[in-house]
């Protein structure tokens, strides 16, 4: 072996694993360095007050990353979300308010559970919607959901002719009421959309870990074609991903009109973007085949709380923009470093090892 | 530099390469000499690759320097290079599937009149590359249209059009049939005769002994032979490359077959383009039985694999599993009956290359280590170490992604994966197909190991001596057809390639065009 190879198998692998761990580490790190920067530059910033708030927040968009990140990890990309967002809160909406006219002098009215069940199955339905026009008709995903997107905002328009749904309080009479409780309620002085958040992210962790649907979705991000021929249903997984999308969705239109009591059709416009960055952020490749729940959490706790601190510091909204965008840009940048520093390091193990 | 005889044209002398603690070529030297086949061989990841990359400018050595003419240069890009007359055919097809075969050829050296791209002109000078390779490719056929052995010679085409003095070829007939080979081999008798100097890789032995001039052998990235071809034989050479006399078929081991475990019956696949890629193939195969389908490029041998494993919605035919009838129409269902593929083309479809040796391992079998709906880790793990145990699968960690190892190590990997799922029946899509003698030998023991324990295995070649030396059975196919079926004993090569050549015009000829 040549001296500079000598020097290359010595001195590299200690200060490479080091900088690698560090970047592996980088959403963590952002994360860090906002909460650090923001309770310095704002008083009342780590506030507990200010903190179950923000957790609110972060929660919204947290709930579609989660879905997003296994969609983008399949190696598609769900567009739609935002405008399952305003359609479920629409259905809530109408629910709680008109109840279901069945035309013979009765009308149904739900009580909360159940409308809860319903809508979320709304979203589940649209989600199936997506999958379907990807595995049975090719539609490419972007136009699938680009297209359920126009559909279901319409949908949403339509459903009270561009209208809000005020005052959903319920009525005593009809059992109907305490559809606040989403959106207002607390357990152990945490808000139920934040305990909804941790339970559904330790379950999406734990498909994605444990079983053997979540190893397929990776399997059919990475290489389609070789997932098929080792008996993987590719499209049933598809399918599943799509609806679970929709069912993130459903839950966030839920929340939202909850917690305002009231719903409006352009309810979750423009989540998707914040959905894909959070994803995005927290390390998932466009490209399929590479992406993780908590990654994405912390992504959308970054995202979140950059936005909110901004605000606090009186930081104007089209400033706000400009940062945002370029921390997206950063991560990518940082992610493609850090995948070639990995495989670098990779070589150097294996070069030891023989 | 007194020492270098005129003929050479290229020198690559005392040079190293070091990639991040992999030392991948070690003080070697390497002369191209003009108008002669200059043979380069060794295992897998014994630095040939590096070689020639620093030959076309692709990567620079480490240590030492590059004498073209008796001169030192130093290429600081591939397209730098080819400007000084070295151009390469990559082992990975470089091409552009959404260009036509024009377009490719003069890829990033457009003929232009006016600014303006000239197609027709392109279309002609590509034309009369084309006629010389004699294969039915248009100049305005799109290249995903083609199949790879087509592709490949457009790959050699695009090589030969750039008038290049120094020719290198890594291995430029792994993907090509029996009659294409011969054509590539007249063009390369062509370029020789003009002065050409042809760099050649290949691990096929007795196509370096065939047209090679001058061979040189790379171990671990050194070099261990260097001769002229004429004074040695394949046992030479694979003792300089693997250090010892090898075997390279495993002796058969002399165990009855048992019951009949497969029978296919009828097995027709229509072709996009009318008549039948698959036409009324019908075969049995028995537990522990090893049954070789021989056949050229295009004859129909993995599209019958494909029916098999119901990959094609409209494929018609039966087939059978311990003599019953399997009505379950996916690879899902097929794989749960106890069939398993290992397809041809391992980089597209035998692996996840961004996931780890592990989760492609386990790919296909992960019901079995689930209750329910949880892996069981350990279940998994125990079953993944093993495996790597038994096929001996060189991985350090089966955490580290399959894409970091070799070739023969990727190829058992996806044999490994086929065989996690207990399958009774195994086809074997050219088991063998780009890896080197080593690996080869370990793929071709196990085959016979999985046979003595009651596996039926069926394997498609295009390798004469494989089938002879590995089958227990040979079925023949050609154009789709079965067209012969020989016990061992019985099987002769004559017999056997006269088989292969039938529906392919007279005497089979060099005929591939007729269904091209």
């Amino acid at each position: 072996m040549s001296d500079a190879a000598a020097r290359a198998g010595a001195g590299a692998p200690g200060s490479g694993s080091i900088l690698l761990t560090l970047m592996k580490a980088r959403t963590f790190i952002a994360l860090i360095a906002v909460i650090v920067f923001f309770s310095l530059a704002v008083p009342s910033f780590l506030s507990t007050a200010n903190l179950i708030l923000m957790s609110k927040h972060v929660a919204l968009n947290a709930f579609l990353a989660m879905g997003m990140t296994f969609v983008i990890i399949t190696g598609g990309i769900d567009l739609s979300v935002g405008s399952i967002v305003g359609l479920c809160a629409m259905v809530a909406g109408y629910l709680v308010l008109n109840g279901i006219d069945l035309q013979i002098g009765y009308t149904v009215y739900f009580n909360v559970p159940e409308i809860i069940l319903i809508t979320l199955l709304v979203g589940i339905l649209i989600g199936a919607i997506n999958g379907l026009l990807i595995t049975k008709l090719n539609v490419a995903p972007f136009i699938a959901t680009l297209g359920t997107l126009y559909v279901a905002r319409g949908a949403a328009l339509l459903s009270s002719d561009g209208r809000t749904f005020p005052n959903l309080v319920g009525n005593p009479d009809l059992g109907n009421t305490g559809y606040g409780y989403l959106g207002a309620g607390r357990i152990l002085g945490l808000p139920v959309s934040v305990w909804l958040l941790i339970v559904v992210a330790l379950g999406a962790a734990y498909l994605a870990k444990y079983t053997p649907l979540g190893r397929h979705i990776f399997a059919v991000g990475g290489n389609e074609r070789a997932a098929r021929i080792s008996g993987v249903r590719v499209n049933m997984v598809k399918m599943f991903v799509y609806m679970f999308s929709g069912f993130c969705a459903g839950i966030v239109g839920l929340i939202i009109s909850s917690e305002l009591m009231a719903s409006h059709p352009a309810t979750g416009e423009t989540f998707e973007l914040n959905a894909i960055a959070a994803a995005v952020l927290g390390g998932t490749s466009m490209s399929g085949g590479r992406g993780a729940i908590g990654g994405t959490i912390v992504g959308a706790f970054v995202i979140g709380i950059l936005s909110d601190g901004l605000v606090m510091m009186g930081v104007s909204s089209f400033w706000q923009m400009v940062i945002k965008g370029l921390v997206i840009i950063v991560a990518v940048v940082v992610d493609q470093a850090q995948r070639k520093l990995q495989q670098r390091v990779t070589l150097m193990q294996m070069a030891k090892a023989g | 530099m007194s020492n270098i005889s005129s003929d050479v044209i290229l020198r690559l002398e005392d040079v190293s390469k070091v990639y991040a603690g992999t030392v991948a070529v070690k003080h070697a030297t390497f002369d191209v000499r003009r108008g002669a086949v200059n043979v380069l061989v060794g295992e897998n990841g014994a630095g040939k690759s590096t070689m020639m990359k620093m030959c076309a400018g692709v990567e620079k050595p480490t240590s030492g320097r590059i004498l073209l003419d008796g001169e030192e240069v130093a290429f600081s890009s591939s397209g730098d290079a080819v400007a000084k007359g070295i151009g390469m055919v990559f082992q990975e097809l470089n091409l552009f599937g959404n260009m036509s075969v024009a377009e490719n050829i003069f890829a990033t050296r457009e003929i232009t009149r006016f600014g303006k791209i000239d197609h027709a002109e392109q279309q002609r000078r590509a034309g009369a590359f084309l006629d010389r390779l004699q294969a039915g490719i248009r100049p305005d056929m799109m290249v995903e249209d083609l199949m790879i052995g087509q592709q490949q010679l457009v790959e050699i085409a695009k090589a030969v059009s750039l008038d290049a003095r120094v020719l290198i070829m890594d291995e430029p007939t792994s993907a090509l049939s029996a009659a294409e080979v011969e054509i590539l081999f007249k063009v390369i008798a062509d370029l020789k005769a003009q002065g050409v100097a042809i760099v050649y890789i290949s691990h096929r032995l007795e196509e370096l002994i065939r047209i090679g001039d001058y061979i040189t052998v790379l171990r671990d990235g050194r070099i261990t032979g260097q001769e002229e071809v004429r004074n040695v034989d394949t046992q030479w050479i694979v003792r300089q490359m693997i250090g010892s006399d090898a075997k390279d078929f495993a002796k058969p081991d002399g165990h009855e077959p048992g019951a009949e475990v497969f029978r296919a019956e009828e097995i027709c696949l229509p072709r996009a383009t009318g008549g039948l890629a698959v036409d009324h193939v019908s075969l049995t195969l028995r537990a522990g039985e090893i049954l070789g389908i021989y056949g050229l490029m295009g004859a129909g041998r993995s599209e019958l694999f494909d029916c098999i494993m119901g990959r094609h919605g409209h494929a018609t035919g039966k087939i059978y599993l311990d003599g019953k009838q399997v009505h379950e129409r996916d690879t899902t269902g097929r794989i749960r009956r106890g069939l398993a593929l290992i397809p041809e083309d391992r980089q597209r479809e035998g692996l996840v290359t961004i996931l780890s040796v592990a989760s492609n391992l386990t790919m296909s079998s992960l019901k079995k280590f689930a209750r329910l709906f949880h892996i069981d880790g350990k279940a998994e793990r125990d079953a993944v170490l093993g495996m790597v145990r038994e096929l001996s699968i060189k991985v350090a960690n089966p955490d580290n992604e399959v894409s970091s190892l070799s070739g023969g190590n990727q190829q058992k990997v996806v044999i490994g994966k086929a065989l996690l799922t207990g399958p009774k029946v195994l086809l074997m899509d050219e088991p063998s197909r780009g890896i080197d003698v080593g690996a080869k030998a370990d793929v071709f023991r196990t085959m016979r190991k999985l046979s003595r324990e009651g596996l039926g295995i069926l394997f498609a070649t295009s390798d004469l001596d494989e089938v002879m030396a590995l089958s227990d059975r040979i079925a023949v196919m050609s154009n789709g057809k079965l067209t012969g079926m020989f016990e061992r004993a019985e099987a002769t090569e004559a017999a056997i390639v006269s088989a292969s050549a039938m529906g392919h015009g007279p005497a089979g000829k060099a005929g591939r065009e007729a269904h091209v």
